[in-house]
């Protein structure tokens, strides 16, 4: 087992130190002296002379590397070119908003994808399958601006119910009832997430029952209902609960249409303006969070998968 | 490959919404090709004292904030949303196929070239092309290179995967003892049993392509303004909403049911073909 997690948790690193080189090539991949591109044609000299001292650009490529690499390590990433900040900053200051649209949209997506892939997969083949798994592949095709769209158009700017835009922190005034700004963009969010989440339920449900200890389970005279439950539901719920982590991953990067949609000022949103402002400093930290996340769920999702299902071992 | 796509119309009586489907597929395919003869006005002609007309009347789809015509746009879009699912899948398959194929061939090589896939996939998809983009620069040729490198990935492990499991097939070892070399092992062996496999990633990355390049047309980082895609149009409209809805509706129906069908197509391929899921389908 510990030499399992040496050996899983040494391959992430590697994984990152691969991937950290390439976000660090990325600003020498733009076309043309990347101070220029960023300070615009207007710069003088002094100007030039600076970032280029400050971005370490007259230094040998690996020395770069390692000085990026080092300051990263420390917490440094940089300072952005636009708001003349430290990067780490603009990052958190987006956090809060990020953090917890992917949160509130992991709750709608585990609340309608888990028991509605349930269903489906109960009464499978059936019309009320067809329709949900139908519906499913529906809500899969959705972009989700659109949705967004109108979400706004319908619950905003028609009903009033909820704000079409922006968001407060709830550390300030109106506390928890900020929330309801995230309410419409976690929901267009959530359709085509939690439309996933209902088909891996599904599926992952029809292929536990599929197993011999299902039928030996029948066989033994358990009562059906007992043996979905008991036998079916918490073996199949392993592999939904690990997509989890996936999903909250990939939420952070593809809230960036959905931040944009509402006016949220979340990382995503910070995103894109950065690269309309050639702030590439900005997106290079975003980036470089962003993999560090997705590679440590990753790990923690593999090894307690490996601690709840003792037959990984096997493989 | 003929045998595969016989399979097609069976599968689609079976399930008349996959028909559907396809029909719509056709008429994306005939928008696309037949444009100029559909479309009833050119889709960059403004009239300036038709703006923001509701449907009906002359102009069956309303006209968007420069009183050119939501219709015609919507037909000439189909042009842009077929060469970025063509282009797509192209360069997807086209890279992903030999990455996979080599790397089950030959293991030192695979190491290598799956740890570099797997570096990839560590990316978020959509950071991913973004980054790419802020690279190349916007435009069409540039949106199907970075969404197409989000499909490498997924299809490199794919092909890998089959490519794997065909190696160890008795067959392929038959075909080796027997003095094959390597290039008829994949022209005859590898590469025609992984065609249905093919298939069904080649529709659902079709249909991805379509939702991937309208977030970029969305953020304003996918095809310039100038062009008619459906993502552009939505983008241009999210300002008219309230007083103008349908400008909103038509270039978003085209995009979910261009993606829908293509789901609903690819679904049907791997109900025919995959026998693990065939299986439970029959239970």
């Amino acid at each position: 087992m510990s030499r399992y997690v040496i050996r899983r948790t040494g391959a992430a690193i590697m994984t990152l130190i691969a991937a950290s080189i390439v976000i660090f090539a990325f600003i020498h991949l733009i076309p043309g002296d990347p101070v220029y591109v960023m300070l615009g044609d207007g710069a003088t000299p002094e100007q030039v002379a600076a970032l280029r001292d400050r971005l370490g650009l007259d230094e040998p490529l690996v020395m770069q590397y390692l000085i990026w690499a080092g300051n990263a390590l420390r917490g440094d990433l940089g300072v952005s070119i636009f708001f003349e900040t430290p990067v780490t900053q603009v990052i958190a200051e987006g956090a809060e908003t990020s953090i917890l649209l992917a949160s509130v949209t992991m709750v709608w997506i585990i609340l309608i994808g888990v028991p509605v892939g349930i269903l489906a997969a109960i009464r499978q083949g059936t019309l009320i399958d067809q329709g949900l798994s139908g519906l499913a592949m529906l809500a899969a095709s959705l972009p989700t601006f659109w949705v967004g769209l109108y979400l706004i158009l319908i619950f905003a700017a028609g009903l009033g119910w909820f704000p079409s835009s922006g968001y407060p922190s709830i550390f300030e005034e109106g506390g928890l009832v900020n929330l309801r700004y995230l309410v419409l963009p976690s929901l267009a969010l959530a359709a085509p997430n939690a439309a996933l989440i209902l088909r891996l339920t599904r599926a992952s449900m029809l292929d536990v029952a599929r197993e011999d200890y299902i039928r030996t389970a029948r066989a033994k005279g358990i009562r059906p209902t007992r043996v979905v439950l008991r036998h079916i539901l918490r073996n199949a719920l392993l592999a939904v609960v690990s997509a989890f982590g996936f999903t909250f991953a990939a939420l952070i990067s593809e809230a960036v249409v959905t931040e944009t949609v509402f006016a949220l000022p979340g990382i995503g949103r910070t995103v894109v303006q950065s690269i309309l402002r050639r702030d590439y400093p900005v997106i290079q930290g975003v980036i470089l969070i962003t993999v560090c996340l997705y590679l440590v769920i990753n790990l923690i999702v593999d090894l307690s998968y490996r601690y709840l299902d003792p037959r990984v071992e096997l493989e | 490959m003929r045998q595969v796509l016989m399979m097609l119309p069976t599968s689609a009586i079976r399930r008349p919404i996959t028909a559907l489907g396809v029909l719509f597929l056709v008429v994306i395919v005939i928008f696309a090709a037949a444009s100029p003869w559909i479309a009833p006005y050119p889709p960059d002609v403004m009239d300036p004292v038709n703006r923001l007309l509701p449907p009906g009347g002359d102009h069956l789809m309303g006209t968007d904030h420069f009183g050119r015509d939501t219709f015609s746009r919507v037909v000439f879009g189909a042009r842009l949303a077929l060469l970025i699912g063509v282009g797509v899948v192209a360069f997807a398959l086209g890279t992903g196929v030999p990455i996979g194929v080599l790397s089950a061939l030959f293991p030192a090589l695979g190491r290598v070239l799956m740890r570099m896939v797997d570096v990839l996939m560590s990316f978020p998809s959509l950071l991913l092309a973004l980054g790419l983009i802020v690279i190349l620069g916007q435009g069409v040729f540039n949106a199907i290179l970075a969404i197409g490198l989000i499909y490498l990935t997924t299809t490199a492990r794919i092909v890998y995967g089959v490519a794997l499991r065909l190696k160890a097939e008795p067959y392929v070892e038959a075909a080796r003892s027997a003095g094959a070399g390597t290039w008829w092992i994949v022209t005859r062996h590898i590469l025609p049993n992984m065609i249905s496999p093919l298939l069904v990633q080649a529709s659902f990355v079709f249909a991805f392509a379509q939702l991937g390049a309208a977030s970029l047309d969305f953020l304003g980082l996918g095809a310039p303004p100038e062009i008619p895609s459906w993502g552009n149009m939505l983008a241009e409209s999210r300002i008219y909403i309230t007083r103008a809805s349908w400008l909103l509706l038509w270039p978003g129906l085209m995009i979910v049911l261009t993606a829908f069908s293509l789901n609903l197509v690819g679904d049907a391929l791997r109900d025919r073909m995959d026998p693990r899921f065939r299986e439970m389908v029959r239970r």
